[in-house]
């Protein structure tokens, strides 16, 4: 029964595994894995439903008790977070084949796409934290292959600076393993937390957890440590960028919540003070980023950095009403990032640039990829219907009960000035006069992904008052370590 | 003998920190790889280096070192050891299709 936990970590392994034997019979390769993908998804939807319907499934692997041997944590928070991440991948492998050039699907795609989904889910289900880093490691490693798989000018270039920094902070993650480890004597998360409420060594551990964070916050391209996302995010194939932007950045954000939420909350008025002062300038700064350029890949790729800030915020901020909403806008951004990278990716691909003064009047050819990206804008800028409004709302009420009255004003900017940045892209690419000499292309099989996640923002956004109650209970749940600690230990 | 390593970590962290902050591709990707030496040094050193027997055991010591730290570097370094090897073909296939293994040169994008 709790065996339940690791499936969505064995099925994409195992598809990996198998679509790596024969990567030049595409056909086949194909079938096969949107098999395996909505295989998978509907199992992490059964998984989902057991967690929601009889609490968190802890497995503990080769029956070692808790401390001693790596558990994995299916709970309301990290299942969830699969569960998205299956859906994004489900409509990435419905969209690859008709985006990728077939060289590029014959070198091993597939394969590496479902190590991505095994290192994703490994690393929102792992209960240890030496566990943790080695999944971190198996998404870069399979994210290392796919920004570079064409082998272009550019992507070399971008992919060298890309492993570079990933490799820094990776190296950063173990030394901060081998402190915790010299300071609390273990590496099973739970068992963190117990001791770090026991000793008073607060210095050196809270100098510890400021090490993660920055490890943490390299990974999630937080504001000081950003420089290296948006290039590396833009130069390869759209629904690799898409992969990237909707899951790469979030399990770093992941890691913060769990990590911030578990072990280092002693001194919350140092650390999470921190976390508001970043959130409101990694906003700032990734607006900026976004309006300051013509190239549609880079003013999605920037906007990436003002979301998480947003849900850094609310971490930051640290009351029930805050946290819901950083997990409400963490499944909101998920599907609407990728969303949105998919679209930038047909428009590149139909315009044959991606450079928004080279072309207008898109709307006459294409009227719904038109209104699907107009809809986009809506859903991420958080007019009210829409997800991201309710996220946005959540995290507004907490910070106002708080009375942090900067980083609201500094939000509700940001979110004016991402509707700004994405509608110009609609206004500047799609309105305007209509070309003769424009030659439409064809946009079989790419339109549907897109349609299908942002019919599922939308129903994020409308069905909220069906989804609150859980994402409320998540956040109880979050803001008392207590349980997580207890239901891992068994005491 | 603990602070006397954690000197010596010091020392290959700041070698590693010059040599990833210098031009070529080549003295960065070494100096990723003296980084990961010093970050596996200190693993063992932050698992403590009391003397004990070798954890094996058949040696039946009254006490052993401890185990877990050899295991955790164990896997750091396969780990580290496939980046690098990666980071090296990535290195020499930029200098083969970019023609220059200055990392100064390789910035800035044609449609800018």
């Amino acid at each position: 029964m709790s065996n339940l936990a690791i499936l969505p970590i064995i099925i994409p392994l195992l598809s990996g595994i198998i679509l790596a034997f024969f990567p030049k019979k595409l056909t086949l390769v194909r079938l096969l894995s949107k098999l395996f993908i909505i295989g998978n998804l509907l199992v992490s939807g059964f998984v989902l439903y057991t967690v929601y319907t009889s609490g968190s499934i802890i497995l503990e692997t080769g029956a070692w008790p808790a401390p001693y041997g790596i558990i994995i944590v299916a709970d309301s928070l990290s299942i969830l977070l699969v569960f998205t991440t299956n859906i994004v991948a489900a409509a990435c492998a419905f969209y690859a084949p008709h985006s990728l050039s077939d060289r590029k699907e014959q070198h091993y795609f597939y394969a590496f796409f479902f190590f991505l989904i095994t290192g994703v889910s490994g690393a929102f289900l792992t209960g240890d934290i030496f566990n943790m880093f080695v999944f971190f490691e198996v998404l870069l490693m399979a994210s290392y292959a796919l920004i570079v798989l064409g082998g272009d000018k550019i992507q070399l270039r971008e992919s060298i600076k890309y492993v570079l920094i990933n490799l820094f902070s990776s190296i950063l993650f173990v030394t901060a393993v081998a402190f915790l480890y010299a300071t609390v004597g273990t590496v099973n998360m739970a068992q963190i937390a117990q001791r770090v409420q026991e000793v008073d060594q607060q210095g050196i551990l809270t100098t510890i957890g400021i090490l993660l964070f920055f490890v943490f916050a390299t990974k999630a391209a937080l504001f000081p440590l950003y420089y290296w996302m948006p290039n590396s995010y833009i130069e390869p194939n759209p629904v690799i960028s898409a992969l990237f932007g909707a899951l790469l950045t979030k399990v770093g954000i992941y890691a913060i919540i769990r990590v911030f939420s578990l072990i280092f909350i002693y001194k919350i008025d140092m650390t999470h003070e921190i976390f508001i002062w970043i959130a409101g300038l990694s906003m700032i700064f990734g607006i900026i980023g976004a309006l300051s350029t013509n190239n549609i890949k880079l003013i999605i790729a920037y906007n990436i950095i003002p979301a998480i800030g947003f849900i850094i915020m609310g971490i930051g901020i640290f009351n029930e009403t805050a946290v819901s909403g950083s997990i409400y806008y963490l499944v909101h951004d998920m599907i609407i990032k990728t969303a949105l990278f998919l679209i930038a990716g047909t428009v590149t691909y139909v315009a044959g640039t991606s450079d928004l003064r080279k072309f207008s009047g898109l709307i006459h050819y294409y009227p719904v990829l038109g209104w699907l990206l107009f809809l986009a804008a809506f859903v991420l800028a958080g007019i009210p219907p829409f997800s991201g409004f309710i996220g946005k709302l959540l995290l507004l009420t907490g910070a106002l009960s708080e009375s942090e009255i900067a980083i609201v004003i500094i939000a509700l900017i940001s979110s004016l000035l991402i509707l700004y940045s994405i509608m110009k892209i609609f206004i500047k690419g799609f309105w305007g006069v209509k070309d003769a000499s424009f030659q439409p292309k064809s946009t079989k099989g790419l339109i549907g992904p897109i349609a299908f996640l942002l019919a599922l923002s939308v129903i994020l956004g409308i069905g909220a008052e069906f989804f609150i109650p859980s994402i409320e209970n998540i956040s109880a749940y979050l803001l008392d370590p207590e349980i997580y600690i207890d239901s891992v230990l068994k005491e | 003998m603990e602070t006397l390593i954690i000197v010596l970590a010091g020392v290959l962290v700041s070698v590693a920190t010059y040599l990833l902050l210098s031009k070529s591709v080549i003295r960065v990707i070494l100096g990723t790889a003296i980084l990961s030496h010093a970050a596996h040094l200190l693993i063992i050193t932050m698992g403590g280096l009391k003397t004990g027997g070798v954890p094996l055991l058949g040696e039946k010591d009254s006490s052993y070192t401890d185990a877990l730290p050899q295991a955790l570097i164990l896997t750091s370094i396969v780990i580290s050891f496939a980046v690098t090897a990666i980071m090296l073909v990535l290195g020499y296939r930029a200098y083969q299709k970019l023609g220059t293994d200055n990392l100064l040169e390789m910035r800035g994008f044609d449609d800018e």
